[in-house]
C-alpha cells in the first residue's frame, strides 16, 4: 500500500523528480523560491536546484510567461506558476496568441513544451479576483492542453506527464485540494492525458466531474447510496484531451447523467459535454442531461453567499434526483 | 561628414540626440575600414530585401499575395546591420514588419515567397503567412502579429541561453509602436534584473501605424526607457548599415562576456504607409524626401563602391543576380502545391 501524502506534496514530488530527471526543466513564478509558493507546492526546491532553476519573478505575469514560452521554444521545459487563475487574464496574449499557436504558425517546425501551473476555485472568502474557475477560457483555445487533477495520485502523475508533453499545458489545481491526502507511489509513474478515471463505480446514474467537484460528487454519491441510488463518479482529469469514450460508455450503462462544474453555468465545459452526449448517446438517455454548475456571477466575499453560488453536495444530490427517474 | 548634416537636417522633424552624433564620430572620423567581401555581403542582403519587398508588393497588387503585408522598405539597414553583427546560431525575434529580419538572418527567399503565396513549400506550409514566418534553422524565432509580443519571447530565448550557458545572444527587433505596450517595460526589466544576453533593437520609424511618436510619447527619445531600467542604451541613425552593425556588434560582445542587455534605438522612416494598402498620406512629403535622400540601400551601395572599391559594373552584376534569384523564387512559389484539407486535418487533429 502506497503511503499517503497531500496533494501539494504530490505536486512537489512530481516537480522534484522531473527536475532531477531532466536538466532543462526549471520553475518560474512569484514567491516560489525561498517562500516555496503561496500553497507550499515548491517548498525545498530552491535548496536542491538553486536559484537558476527555481526563479522568483517580478509581478509581470505577461512577460515572465512569455519568457517561459521563449525558453520553451529554444529547448527548455519551463514550469511557470501563476498565483491565481484570475491572474492568468494578464497573460492571455502570450498564452493564446503565442504559446497555443506557435507550433501551428511555424508549420510544425517548433513546439512549446511549457507547463502553466495555476490554481482556482472558491476558497474561504477570497472574493471576486482570487476565486474564479476559468477552465472554459482555456478549453476554448485550440493548441492548449487542459489538466485538472482531483487527487494526490492524479496530481503527481499528471504533472509529470505535463512536463514531458511537447505542447503547452494549462495545469489547474484547486485551492481546496492542496491539503487533501491520498495514496501516492514513491516510484516514477505517469498518468496519461485523455484517460478519465471512474472514482466510484455505479449503475444508476453517471456523475461527471473534475477538480474539486470530484470529492464533492463522491460525497453526494454516498448520500444517494443510502437511498439505494448507485452513482458512478467519472473524473475527467484532463479536459483537453477529453476521454469522450469513457463518458459515452458510462452513459450507455447508466442512462442518466449529471455534469458538475464549479465554474459558472454559461458557456461552460458542462454544456459542451451535454452536447456531446445528446449527439452521440441520445438513444440511451432516459432523461435530459442535468448540469449542476456555478451561477452566472463573480464570486461574492460573504461566506454564506460564496457557498450558494457554486454547487454543494446537496445541489449535486438534487440534480441526481432530477435526472433520476421519470 | 554628411552624417552630421543628416542629423542636423532631420532635427527639424525628429531629433537625433547629440549623443548619437558623438557616437558616430568614433567610427566615421576614425580610420575604420571594411573588407570588400564584407561590404559585398552587406550590400547583397540590403538589395535582396529591397528587391524582395518591391517585387512582392507588385505581386500583392496583382492579387498573387493576400492578407496583410507590411513592407520593410526604408528600414533595411537595421535588420542587415544587426544580423551581420551576430552569429548564425544566435536568436532573433521579429515583428509584423518582418521580411527584412528574416532575409538578413539568412532565410531562403524561395521558401519565403512560397509562404507569402500560402503554399505547402513555404516556411510555415502556408499556415503562417507574412506575419508568422519563422526559420528555426537560422535562429529566427519568428515574426509576430501582436505588436510587442515578441519581447517576452526574446527574453525567454535569452534566459534559456543564460541557463544553458550556450553563449548565444538574442536580438529582439521592436518598434516605437511597441514601446507603449506593457510588456515592453516588463520585458526590459526582466532582461535587466536577470542580466540576460539580449539586445533590443528598437526600430523607431516614428509611426505606430499612423500615429506619430510625438503624439504617443512625451519623451520621443525612446532609448531613455532602457536607461531608466539600468540598461546600456543608445540612439543611432538607423539608416546607416555600418553604424547599426558596429553598435550591435559591440553590444553582442558585451552580452557574451556576461555584461548584460542593451537597447539600441535605430531611428528610421518607412518609405510608405503602414501596409501595402495604406498610402501613408499622413507622412509629410518633405520628411519622406529627406529620408529618401539618406536611403539605407543607396548608402550601402556607396560604401561598397567607395570603401570597398567595387566597380559600378560589378555592383550591377550583383544586382542582376539578386533579381534573377527573385524571379526564380517567384517561379518556385507559383508552381508549388498547396496543403490540401486532409493534410491540414492531420496537422490539427490533436487540437
Amino acid at each position: 500500500m502506497a503511503r499517503e501524502i497531500m496533494y501539494r506534496e504530490a505536486l512537489n514530488e512530481a516537480l522534484r523528480e522531473e527536475m532531477r530527471r531532466d536538466p532543462s526543466v526549471f520553475l518560474m513564478g512569484e514567491g516560489i523560491a525561498e517562500r516555496g509558493g503561496s500553497y507550499k507546492v515548491t517548498v525545498g526546491l530552491l535548496e536542491e536546484f538553486g536559484p537558476k532553476r527555481v526563479m522568483d519573478t517580478p509581478i509581470a505575469e505577461a512577460s515572465f510567461t512569455g519568457a517561459g514560452i521563449g525558453a520553451a521554444i529554444t529547448g527548455m521545459r519551463p514550469v511557470v506558476e501563476i498565483l491565481f487563475v484570475d491572474f492568468t487574464m494578464l497573460i492571455m496574449d502570450q498564452l493564446v496568441n503565442q504559446a497555443a499557436k506557435y507550433r501551428f504558425m511555424s508549420g510544425g517546425s517548433a513546439s512549446v513544451p511549457l507547463v502553466l501551473r495555476s490554481q482556482g476555485g472558491v476558497g474561504n472568502g477570497l472574493a471576486a479576483q482570487h476565486s474564479e474557475s476559468l477552465e472554459a477560457v482555456f478549453y476554448h483555445i485550440p493548441g492548449l492542453k487542459l489538466v485538472m487533477p482531483s487527487t494526490p495520485f492524479d496530481a503527481k502523475g499528471l504533472l509529470k506527464s505535463a512536463i514531458r508533453c511537447d505542447d503547452p499545458v494549462v495545469f489547474l489545481e484547486h485551492k481546496q485540494l492542496y491539503m487533501n491526502k491520498g495514496p501516492v507511489p514513491e516510484t516514477d509513474y505517469l498518468v496519461e492525458f485523455g484517460k478519465a478515471d471512474i472514482k466510484r463505480p455505479g449503475n444508476d446514474v453517471t456523475i461527471i466531474a473534475w477538480s474539486n467537484m470530484v470529492p464533492r460528487s463522491l460525497e453526494a454519491a454516498e448520500q444517494l447510496a443510502a437511498e439505494g441510488i448507485e452513482a458512478e463518479v467519472l473524473d475527467l482529469r484532463t479536459l483537453v484531451p477529453m476521454d469522450t469514450e469513457a463518458i459515452l460508455q458510462s452513459v450507455r450503462k447508466t442512462e442518466h447523467v449529471v455534469i458538475v462544474q464549479e465554474a459558472v453555468r454559461r458557456g461552460g465545459i458542462a454544456s459542451d459535454i451535454a452536447a456531446l452526449i445528446q449527439a452521440q448517446a441520445f438513444d440511451y438517455l432516459d432523461a435530459p442531461v442535468e448540469i449542476a454548475a456555478g451561477i452566472n456571477t463573480p464570486i461574492p466575499f460573504n461566506l454564506n453567499l460564496e457557498k450558494q453560488v457554486v454547487p454543494q453536495v446537496e445541489d449535486i444530490v438534487k440534480a441526481v434526483r432530477k435526472a433520476g427517474y421519470r | 561628414m554628411n552624417l552630421e548634416l543628416s542629423a542636423r537636417r532631420s532635427s527639424a522633424h525628429f531629433l537625433f540626440s547629440r549623443l548619437a552624433v558623438n557616437y558616430l564620430k568614433q567610427f566615421f572620423n576614425g580610420e575604420k575600414m571594411y573588407t570588400k567581401e564584407f561590404l559585398t555581403d552587406i550590400y547583397r542582403t540590403l538589395y535582396t530585401i529591397r528587391v524582395f519587398e518591391g517585387r512582392c508588393v507588385k505581386l500583392y497588387r496583382q492579387g498573387m499575395i493576400r492578407g496583410y503585408f507590411h513592407p520593410y522598405l526604408g528600414e533595411e539597414a537595421i535588420a542587415v546591420g544587426a544580423c551581420a553583427a551576430i552569429r548564425e546560431d544566435d536568436y532573433i525575434t521579429s515583428t509584423h514588419r518582418g521580411h527584412g529580419h528574416c532575409i538578413a538572418k539568412g532565410a531562403d527567399i524561395k521558401l519565403m515567397v512560397a509562404e507569402l503565396f500560402g503554399k505547402k513549400t513555404g516556411y510555415c506550409k502556408g499556415l503562417g503567412g507574412s506575419m508568422h514566418i519563422a526559420d528555426l534553422s537560422r535562429g529566427n524565432l519568428g515574426a509576430n502579429a501582436i505588436v510587442g509580443a515578441n519581447l517576452p519571447l526574446g527574453v525567454g530565448a535569452a534566459l534559456g541561453s543564460s541557463l544553458k550557458e550556450d553563449g548565444k545572444v538574442t536580438v529582439v527587433f521592436t518598434s516605437d509602436g511597441a514601446s507603449n505596450n506593457g510588456v515592453f517595460a516588463e520585458s526590459l526589466n526582466l532582461a535587466a534584473i536577470w542580466n540576460l544576453p539580449l539586445i533590443l533593437v528598437l526600430e523607431n520609424n516614428q509611426y505606430a501605424v499612423s500615429t506619430p511618436i510625438t503624439e504617443s510619447a512625451r519623451e520621443p527619445d525612446l532609448y531613455k526607457r532602457g536607461e531608466a531600467l539600468g540598461i546600456d542604451s543608445r540612439q543611432i541613425d538607423g539608416n546607416d548599415v555600418l553604424l547599426v552593425y558596429e553598435s550591435v556588434k559591440e553590444s553582442a560582445e558585451k552580452c557574451r562576456s556576461g555584461k548584460g542587455p542593451a537597447v539600441i534605438e535605430a531611428v528610421t522612416y518607412r518609405h510608405g504607409g503602414h501596409h501595402v494598402n495604406d498610402p501613408g498620406l499622413y507622412m509629410p512629403r518633405e520628411k519622406l524626401n529627406y529620408y529618401l535622400s539618406i536611403d539605407p540601400v543607396e548608402r550601402g551601395r556607396s560604401y561598397l563602391v567607395e570603401q570597398g572599391g567595387m566597380s559600378e559594373k560589378d555592383v550591377k552584376k550583383i544586382e542582376a543576380e539578386i533579381e534573377a534569384a527573385m524571379d526564380e523564387a517567384i517561379e518556385f512559389a507559383a508552381t508549388s502545391p498547396e496543403l490540401n484539407f486532409k493534410e491540414f486535418q492531420h496537422i490539427v487533429e490533436d487540437y
